[in-house]
């Protein structure tokens, strides 16, 4: 329980359909800097199971978070790419070691306020991750490393709701997080400013200056370190707008500390290579199976189809060029309302590749 | 029916503290005023302040009220050492600890032994030209050791070195005496020993110059602005009173308790692990254990579900279990830091309570070692 609306509700659901429920808050970051995870949090998470009637703990897995995503999520900028904390967290955290906790305490099931549903294969019996009903929430982004064996004790109880209906819910069973606003921003940095918190957090000797240059290896500026930049990202490059067309974050090079820009059209990949690919109904799909993949949270499905699906790192291939491919972030499948699964952007895939 | 382990967090409030402070929470109580309300709530303000005084062997007049214990460290670290040398041990409560590293210049913070005492030879080698302030708690909440105070404050005489005891979770368990601990001042709190949470005192020597730290008022000499909460004082005077009373036969009734409960824990729970002093002086009522292998946090939400509250001793103010300074300081590591269950008994805990506990632990130990199926 966040504290926010959603988990409210899923809680509240899970009570209704006859759970015996308890309310568990993680506290992830020590001193709760940042947006959640503060002490208000938990108070509003307290205050839902106190007037819905049934217990909660906090617990503290602040040592586990800083080590599955906070140094994850800073050597990944370090290293030039864009980390996705979020789906680590869900990954590692809350349906790892909380699982692990709470299944201790003699827990069933692990229900969550998270926008997703389960789904079952009329065929083969077997639970897959759905979509969200509410588009617009869907959450399934962060939660692709999910396999059957999670999913077989987990409840998304606000799943086949709207937002709207959400809040509705809240306020009919009079809970004051009904209105609440919610958390945009990632959750562990304060303020919200990434590029000053990886760089108190990484080793200095990781941050180095370098060059900005064009796709001929012209320079054309100096950048503070490739931690500061994200591929695709056209605002703050520091470059004078002399030519008039925007230019645009294309490769970042840890190794030479070099940052190659590009216009809009030098974005353009043919897909990528995913790796660390798990499917969360257990079972690969054919390669060439027609599917789409999302590339970042809240970005449009881009039809594309698997070159291969044996373990290792996974080429895909899109129908058409897509938009820039940010190393770092999940690549996840979808095949209608179903999610197959996904893995971590490891690369554009190069020119030229495919059949 | 729930059982309450848990009296160094917070005690209940006593039937007749409660009856006592009930005249005081409906009529103008100002112990200021000049009218006959006035006078009856300064009366009954001075009663209860000779009742706080006794059981601490002191004066009326140097007992200071504050909200609590907490306030009471703040005013006696702040009042007499800002920016001044402080020395004080490791297994602080916080309300000490925070406060030395925020005014104290220099600070030099003495470690504890494996069991967490405090040697009075070491805190007196710390002692140097620049130190104005010696604050040791008389005896540690999380894991019962009692510190040496009145070794220590031998060791300092006439040296100019006020010497400062947090005596919260002392009060009610051990016999309390400042001239015998030979300290100048010394916190005390309502609420441990069966009065109202939000009332505290400072005893301050006479003659130990204080800096007010609340000011705008002549309340308490002059040392705490603010008017006074009279219907907790009142209550803290009659907690105070019958913690006096009943001092021998209630820590005689609470060792027996926690002896049962050691016993028991070590007949029936495998690999259990004492935290704190096995022998010796220590707090009558405190046994703080570890079940390795087994987190502390999940033992105590296993325990409150089957209705028994307990505490791990340290725990944030959203009641997560961070790793405790205390046996961090006793030399365990992050993980052994989280595992220690306090168990703190009172004077209404029976010995049904305690075997009602030794019945249900070894099956939660065991679930919370994932070795049994739920």
């Amino acid at each position: 329980m966040s504290g926010g609306v959603d988990s409210a509700v899923a809680a509240a659901r899970a009570l209704a359909a006859g759970h015996d429920v308890v309310g568990i808050s993680l506290r992830l970051a020590a001193g709760g800097g940042g947006s959640c995870c503060s002490l208000d949090d938990f108070h509003d998470a307290r205050a839902v199971a106190d007037r819905l009637g049934f217990p909660h703990y906090v617990f503290d897995l602040a040592d586990d978070f800083e080590r599955h995503v906070v140094r994850p999520f800073v050597a990944e900028y370090v290293a030039g790419r864009t980390p996705n904390p979020c789906a680590r967290c869900n990954r590692h955290l809350k349906f790892g070691v909380l699982w692990e906790r709470t299944r201790a305490l003699g827990a069933r099931w692990l229900a969550t306020g998270h926008y997703a549903r389960i789904g079952t294969d009329p065929t083969t019996g077997r639970s897959y991750l759905r979509t969200a009903v509410d588009a617009a929430k869907d959450q399934t982004y962060f939660l692709f490393a999910l396999g059957p064996a999670d999913l077989a004790h987990t409840l998304f109880p606000v799943g086949d709701l709207t937002k709207a209906e959400v809040r509705a819910e809240a306020a009919a069973l009079g809970l004051a997080v009904a209105d609440k606003p919610e958390s945009m921003e990632v959750c562990f940095v304060p303020g919200g400013d990434v590029a000053e918190f990886v760089e108190r957090h990484a080793p200095a000797e990781a941050l180095r200056p370098g060059l900005i240059v064009d796709q001929t290896g012209r320079e054309l500026g100096r950048h503070a370190g490739v931690h500061r930049f994200t591929v695709g990202q056209c605002r703050g490059l520091g470059l004078a707008s002399g030519s008039g067309t925007p230019r645009y974050v294309r490769a970042l090079d840890a190794g030479t500390a070099t940052v190659t820009v590009s216009d809009a059209a030098g974005l353009r990949a043919r897909g990528l290579v995913a790796r660390e690919v798990s499917w969360t109904s257990g079972a690969a799909p054919a390669p060439d199976t027609p599917l789409a993949v999302r590339i970042r949270h809240r970005h449009p499905l881009i039809p594309a189809r698997l070159l291969a699906t044996d373990t290792g790192d996974t080429p895909v291939l899109f129908d058409d060029d897509g938009p820039a491919v940010t190393p770092g972030q999940a690549a996840v499948f979808y095949r209608g309302d179903a999610v197959l699964g996904g893995g971590w952007i490891a690369a554009a895939l190069a020119e030229g590749a495919g059949p | 029916m729930r059982i309450y382990l848990d009296h160094n967090a917070t005690a209940p409030l006593g039937l007749e503290v409660r009856e006592a402070m009930l005249p005081f929470l409906g009529p103008p109580a100002n112990p200021s005023s000049a009218h006959r309300e006035g006078a009856r709530a300064r009366s009954a303000l001075e009663t209860a302040r000779a009742e706080v005084a006794a059981l601490v062997g002191a004066a009326s007049a140097e007992i200071v009220f504050t909200s609590g214990a907490t306030e009471a460290n703040n005013l006696a670290l702040r009042g007499t050492a800002a920016g001044l040398g402080i020395v004080t041990t490791a297994i602080e409560h916080a309300s000490v600890l925070e406060t030395a590293r925020a005014v104290g210049a220099p600070l030099t913070v003495v470690p504890v032994d494996r069991v967490g005492r405090v040697d009075a030879g070491q805190v007196i080698a710390a002692c140097d030209a620049a130190t104005r302030l010696v604050s040791v708690g008389l005896a540690n909440g999380e894991v019962g050791s009692l510190a040496p105070v009145a070794a220590i404050t031998a060791g300092l005489r006439s040296n100019g070195i006020l010497v400062h005891s947090d005596a919260a979770q002392a009060a009610g368990r051990l016999p309390l005496d400042v001239a015998a601990l030979g300290v100048d001042l010394l916190s005390l709190s309502a609420h441990k020993l069966g009065g109202p949470a939000g009332i505290g005192a400072l005893w301050v020597r006479r003659g130990v110059e204080l800096a007010a730290q609340t000011t705008g008022g002549s309340q308490e000499r002059g040392r705490r602005a603010g008017t006074e909460n009279v219907a907790a004082i009142v209550g803290f005077g009659v907690a105070a009173a019958r913690a006096r009373a009943e001092l021998a036969a209630n820590a005689a009734a609470a060792a027996r308790l926690v002896e049962r409960l050691w016993t028991g824990l070590r007949t029936h729970v495998p690999g259990v692990v004492l935290n704190g002093p096995a022998d010796g002086p220590r707090l009558p009522n405190t046994l703080n254990v570890s079940f390795p292998g087994a987190a502390g946090e999940s033992l105590l939400v296993l325990l409150d579900l089957a209705g028994v509250a307990v505490s791990l001793g340290s725990a944030c103010a959203a009641g997560a279990a961070e790793p405790s300074h205390v046996l961090l300081a006793m030399g365990r590591d992050r993980d052994a830091a989280r595992s220690g269950v306090r168990f703190s008994v009172g004077p209404s805990t029976t010995a049904g309570d305690i075997d009602r506990v030794l019945e249900l632990l070894p099956a939660l130990v065991a679930q919370a070692r994932g070795e049994a199926a739920a």
